[in-house]
């Protein structure tokens, strides 16, 4: 059931929008990596984890907000048995380490998909990344990580629309980026979202 | 039905298929040169697409006249989708962009099904046609409202409405040739593909003036005269598939020709005004679906307006 339901998911995805992957700087393969996107549809998710084949697929989980994929019974069931997501709290709970899940999937062994902007954008810009992604390129030194350039994806699906429009996109692997030794904080983020923002640019690669 | 006139056209295409594979596999056997080797890797992923298009072609046929109309749905839809992933859309036309894909294509391929041929010429030139740009403006963006509408508009006639009228061909009613639908599709597919096939080759063999340099180099004088005049004589030969005389067959061939040159030379312009070589990347050797179609866009609708207005009474 559940089985059938992913390849419904993935036969609409390809149907509708294509969503393929194109490796430009990075090879599929079975290393533990954290992959980090540019963010402007809540189909992004989906079309990253689609795009993925389909024996690191189950082996990846991506990272979504509890607040909007955690809502509703369609959503949870989408998000937590289809995709295998794992809930974060975007809003910090005084206590609690907000990074305790990833960490726990990391810890697991599996990959995780993450978009750092931590909310949607309109798909014109990538707004400054949050520190998540600083934060667990320190703690897991041995996982690599791969940004991702979500492309035309806020055109097929943008903020406020119900149904998404078939519209081609495709998501573009780079190659690994690494946390340089003693690199700030800062640095590191930027030089992250600018891996992703060059992505984009597919004249440069 | 007559089936020994398909069964004699399919088996006229699976010889001709068979030669282009033999000649691609003799080829690549032959030539040492990188520039040749390229050619023939070409050459073969075109003829090998050009199997599996017949094959889909065939089983319409088999499958009956819904699915032929479900086949060129999804043409439609493929086709369109090239078109606005190339268009840049603003989150603003997203209402008019759904609507254009999720009413207007299964709508105007319903109401073939249905045989409601005065709504069919109309539902996109005129109803579409005023509803998107309702919808557009309702959001409220009037940057560049006017580009933004107009392409969407152009997209969904070339893509939906214009091959929407190859499939129509299937509900024409001429006396004395009832059920002999399919063999007409068949010729315009064929004539348009042939033409297209026979002007690349007199161009390669003969070309020296160019049509139109800046927007498609490969299309020549040369070209579309051997090339256009061989496919119209061949269009007069298939006049037994037709409810044409020879020389009517040769002059609907004519007019296909011509219309699909056309199609091809302003498809190229709209691409290249786009900022693109392919329309897209789904069929081997070809490009896009709309590059297989560009042709096709231009001279379905002729075509059938001079079928129907001839010899439907």
């Amino acid at each position: 059931m559940i089985a059938a339901a992913r390849l419904v998911l993935i036969a609409l995805t390809r149907f509708l929008i294509g969503g393929h992957a194109r490796w430009v700087g990075s090879e599929p393969t079975f290393e533990q990596r954290i992959y980090f996107a540019n963010h402007g549809s809540h189909l992004d998710t989906i079309v990253l984890w689609a795009a993925l084949p389909d024996a690191l697929r189950s082996k990846t989980s991506p990272v979504a907000a509890r607040d909007y994929w955690g809502k509703g019974r369609l959503r949870r069931f989408v998000a937590l048995d289809i995709l295998g997501c794992v809930l974060v709290e975007r809003q910090a709970v005084a206590g609690s380490d907000p990074l305790a899940p990833l960490t726990a999937a990391l810890a697991e062994g599996r990959s995780l998909i993450l978009f750092p902007e931590g909310t949607r954008g309109d798909g014109s810009s990538i707004m400054p990344f949050k520190s998540g992604l600083y934060n667990l390129a320190n703690t897991h030194p041995g996982v690599q990580l791969i940004p991702v350039f979500l492309d035309n994806l806020a055109r097929a699906f943008p903020k406020g629309a119900y149904v998404p429009a078939p519209i081609s996109c495709a998501a573009r692997f780079g190659a690994p980026l690494r946390l340089r030794q003693g690199e700030e904080r800062q640095a590191f983020l930027t030089r992250a979202r600018e891996a992703v923002a060059t992505l984009g640019r597919p004249g440069e690669v | 039905m007559d089936d020994w006139r398909i069964i004699i056209l399919l088996a006229g295409v699976v010889g001709i298929l068979l030669a282009g594979s033999l000649a691609a596999f003799v080829l690549s056997r032959r030539t040492n040169s990188e520039a040749m080797q390229a050619t023939v890797r070409n050459l073969q992923s075109r003829v090998k697409a050009w199997w599996v298009m017949v094959v889909i072609f065939a089983a319409a046929f088999l499958l009956g006249p819904t699915v032929t109309l479900i086949l060129f749905a999804l043409t439609s839809f493929y086709c369109l989708r090239e078109m606005i992933t190339l268009t840049p859309t603003r989150p603003a036309d997203h209402r008019a962009v759904a609507t254009a894909f999720y009413v207007f294509i299964p709508l105007q391929y319903w109401l073939i099904f249905d045989e409601w041929q005065t709504v069919f010429a109309i539902a996109i030139p005129v109803y579409a046609f005023l509803l998107l740009p309702v919808l557009t403006v309702l959001a409220g963006e009037t940057d560049h409202f006017l580009e933004r509408t107009a392409k969407l508009q152009w997209g969904l006639m070339l893509t939906v409405y214009c091959i929407s009228h190859a499939p129509a061909l299937l509900v024409l009613d001429i006396p004395g040739h009832e059920g002999e639908n399919f063999l007409w599709l068949f010729f315009l597919i064929a004539v348009v593909q042939l033409s297209d096939v026979l002007q690349y080759v007199f161009g390669k063999l003969f070309g020296r003036h160019k049509v139109a340099p800046r927007v498609s180099p490969a299309k020549t004088w040369e070209g579309l005269i051997g090339g256009g005049l061989s496919a119209a004589l061949v269009g007069a030969g298939l006049f037994w598939i037709t409810p044409f005389s020879p020389l009517q067959a040769g002059g609907m061939a004519l007019a296909i020709v011509v219309a699909g040159f056309c199609g091809g030379l302003v498809l190229s312009a709209i691409k290249r005004s786009l900022g693109a070589k392919d329309w897209g990347t789904m069929i081997e050797g070809h490009g896009g679906a709309l590059d297989r179609m560009d042709s096709v866009t231009f001279a379905a609708p002729i075509f059938f307006h001079l079928t129907n207005y001839f010899f439907v009474p």
